[in-house]
C-alpha cells in the first residue's frame, strides 16, 4: 500500500478479544467498504487483510491488545472510523449487547 | 444482487442443525441458509432428495455453496447437484472444507456479497492444503 494509507489503532476491551464472533463482525464491517483495510499487532506489521474471514479468525488477539489498522481507498476515512468504533465499543453493533455486557 | 446461499449436509441432523445455528448467530440473517442430515429412515446418513430440498430452501440466483461432513454427504450432494436443472446446476458447488468452520467462513464471505467462487475459496482456505485451485 502507498504512504497515503490512513492509520489508526484501538484497544480490545471486550472480554473474549478477537474471538469467533468479533472476528466475523470485523470482517463483515470491513467488507462494507471499498477501501483496502489491513490490521496488525504492531504498527510496523505484518499486516492482515481485514476482509478475509479466515485470516481474521486466525489472528487470535486477546483483550488488552492494541490493534493497528491501515486503510487505503476513497472511503478509507469512513471505514477506519467505523472499524475503530466497533472495537472501542466492544463489538456491540446496532444496539446489540456485546458478550461483555451480557455477562454483567 | 442476492447473497450466495449456504447448505449444510451432515450424516447427523444434530450436527447439521447445530452448524446452521452457529451460522445464524455469528453471521446473521443476510445469507440464505438450509441444513439437512440423516437418511430417509431417520438414521445417520444423507438423502439425495433431502439435499435437493435444502438447496431449494437456500436458493439464491448468486448460487449455493454446500458444506459436507464425510464421504456419503459429499457424493450424495454431488448427485443432488447433478439432478438439478441444467440452468441451476452450474450455480451449486460442494466446498472442500470442515463443515462447521467452513459454513461460518463461507457465510461470512457470502454476507458481504461475494461471488460463489470467492465463497468457496474462503471456505477452502481452512483446509490444510488451502484452496483447491
Amino acid at each position: 500500500m502507498s504512504e497515503r494509507s490512513l492509520t489508526g489503532s484501538a484497544l480490545l476491551i471486550n472480554d473474549v478479544g478477537l474471538h469467533a464472533r468479533p472476528s466475523v463482525k470485523l470482517t463483515q464491517l470491513a467488507k462494507r467498504f471499498g477501501a483496502r483495510i489491513e490490521f496488525a499487532r504492531d504498527a510496523a506489521g505484518p499486516w492482515v487483510d481485514a476482509k478475509s474471514p479466515v485470516k481474521v479468525m486466525r489472528f487470535k488477539a486477546a483483550k488488552g491488545e492494541t490493534l493497528h489498522f491501515r486503510a487505503n481507498g476513497p472511503d478509507a476515512a469512513v471505514a477506519l472510523a467505523a472499524i475503530l468504533a466497533l472495537i472501542e465499543g466492544g463489538f456491540a453493533i446496532d444496539g446489540e449487547a456485546s458478550p461483555q455486557q451480557l455477562e454483567r | 444482487m442476492a447473497n450466495v446461499g449456504i447448505v449444510i449436509v451432515s450424516h447427523s441432523p444434530k450436527i447439521a442443525e447445530g452448524a446452521a445455528d452457529m451460522v445464524r448467530q455469528m453471521v446473521g440473517d443476510s445469507v440464505p441458509l438450509a441444513w439437512t442430515g440423516g437418511n430417509s429412515e431417520g438414521g445417520l446418513g444423507t438423502d439425495v432428495a433431502a439435499i435437493i430440498a435444502a438447496i431449494d430452501r437456500a436458493w439464491s440466483d448468486a448460487g449455493v455453496a454446500i458444506l459436507v461432513d464425510l464421504g456419503g454427504a459429499e457424493t450424495n450432494s454431488e448427485m443432488a447437484i447433478d439432478l438439478l436443472d441444467p440452468a441451476r446446476r452450474d450455480k451449486v458447488l460442494v466446498c472442500e472444507a470442515p463443515i462447521v468452520e467452513g459454513a461460518v467462513m463461507a457465510a461470512t464471505e457470502a454476507s458481504g456479497g461475494a461471488a460463489l467462487d470467492a465463497v468457496r475459496r474462503t471456505a477452502e482456505e481452512l483446509s490444510p492444503t488451502g484452496p483447491a485451485s
